[in-house]
């Protein structure tokens, strides 16, 4: 139990996929000009790797055991589609204040690569079902934490800075979060995965 | 006087397009995930940058052969499943015969499927062009890909050891930055390259 709540705590600080592995750059850029629509994906991105993770496991033990593993990556590819495809259904017929707030933003996690790193990661490291799990959803709230200071600080900049031309936009962007990676590397050694 | 008019011909701007007007990471600013997370070695990000083009030409290329037969309701599925096949492959390539960079590539040989110059190629321009065409395009955007990963990472590499390829650059007494290996090197080197093309290319977003 220590050793699953060490590897929650790991994930989401010191091997923060975001800013430590750099995941998920492509949403994390888009969609961070504020801190709303970086909630809403935020959790989002929650309930899909979460899931996700908890469904590859079963699948991959399944394919290691017929010996095809070499396709491990076409059929994550799929079961990450299929999840989220149902998970909007879902939630359209059954809570449609839910779909509402984040409903537009679940078909864009299917090209998140956070999604199809958590799976790839717990096949490289042979991690058990319940390592999976937390693993799984200690990534995707430290992938939310990363999204959500950054939008918070882009939405303070966007009123009071005056930025060379060049560097407005995605520029700056980067520069935000390699001194949020900066303080993310701080904590190295705090716990390990 | 033959070059002169090859400048106005759809394969000479498909070209330019990926190479520079579009190049994909700096200006479109797709495909970052794996231009940072694999720039911390030159011979890293020349492999990676290859399996990309490679990818993107095979996938571009059997997108754009079947183009007419694809239903549009789940034409991304199917981009999906032809591009993870080029994907495996590329992975049992590099697994084969470069053992040691298969190792250091580690999960970022998997998520070219989630590269979304990729899908953005196969998507944007394979879908209504034909295939000669396709080839070129999907050329352009990997070699445009490749440059940049290259030069990031050779500055990278060059500030985090001294060396490039292992051939020492640096005098002796070189303090190794460490921290250019690692994330935050990444951020601010792509930031402050997009900064300095964008200054010279004058090409400036509004917020």
């Amino acid at each position: 139990m220590n050793n699953l709540l060490e590897l929650i705590l790991a994930s989401i600080l010191n091997h923060n996929i975001a800013l430590v592995y750099i995941l998920g750059m492509c949403p994390l850029i888009a969609i961070s000009t504020n801190v709303k629509n970086a909630k809403g994906m935020g959790l989002a991105v929650i309930l899909v790797v979460t899931l996700t993770a908890i469904i590859n496991w079963p699948i991959y033990q399944l394919l290691l055991a017929t010996g095809t593993e070499k396709l491990a990556l076409l059929v994550f590819i799929i079961t990450i589609a299929a999840v989220v495809q149902l998970l909007e259904i879902f939630m359209e017929k059954f809570v449609p204040s839910m779909y509402n707030a984040f409903g537009i933003f679940l078909p864009l996690i299917t090209v998140n690569c956070v999604v199809l790193a958590v799976s790839l990661f717990f096949v490289n490291r042979e991690y058990t079902f319940g390592e999976t799990a937390a693993f799984g959803f200690g990534s995707s709230v430290g992938w939310a934490l990363a999204i959500i200071l950054l939008a918070g600080i882009r939405e303070k900049m966007a009123k009071i800075s005056d930025l060379p031309k060049g560097l407005r936009g995605k520029g700056i962007v980067f520069i935000i979060l390699g001194i949020l990676a900066l303080a993310f590397i701080g904590f190295t050694g705090l716990a390990s995965i | 006087m033959n070059w002169i008019r090859l400048r106005y011909t759809k394969w000479f701007n498909i070209l330019k397009d990926g190479l520079h007007r579009n190049n994909p990471i700096v200006v479109a600013v797709l495909g970052i995930c794996s231009a940072l997370a694999v720039t911390n070695r030159v011979d890293n990000a020349i492999a990676m940058g290859l399996g990309v083009t490679f990818v993107v030409m095979a996938s571009s290329a059997v997108v754009s052969l079947i183009r007419n037969f694809i239903p549009s309701k789940v034409r991304m599925v199917t981009y999906m499943v032809i591009i993870s096949a080029f994907v495996i492959a590329v992975q049992m390539f590099l697994e084969a015969f470069f053992p040691n960079i298969a190792s250091a590539l580690g999960a970022y040989v998997g998520l070219i499927i989630t590269n979304c110059i990729v899908m953005g190629r196969a998507e944007a321009f394979a879908a209504k062009n034909p295939v000669r065409y396709t080839l070129v395009d999907g050329f352009a955007s990997g070699m445009g890909y490749t440059l940049v990963l290259v030069v990031v990472s050779i500055v990278r590499e060059l500030l985090a050891t001294g060396s490039i390829l292992g051939a020492p650059i640096m005098p002796e007494t070189w303090p190794n930055w460490v921290v250019m290996s690692m994330a935050p090197g990444g951020f601010f080197v792509l930031g402050l390259l997009i900064w300095g093309i964008r200054e010279w290319s004058k090409f400036y977003e509004t917020n």
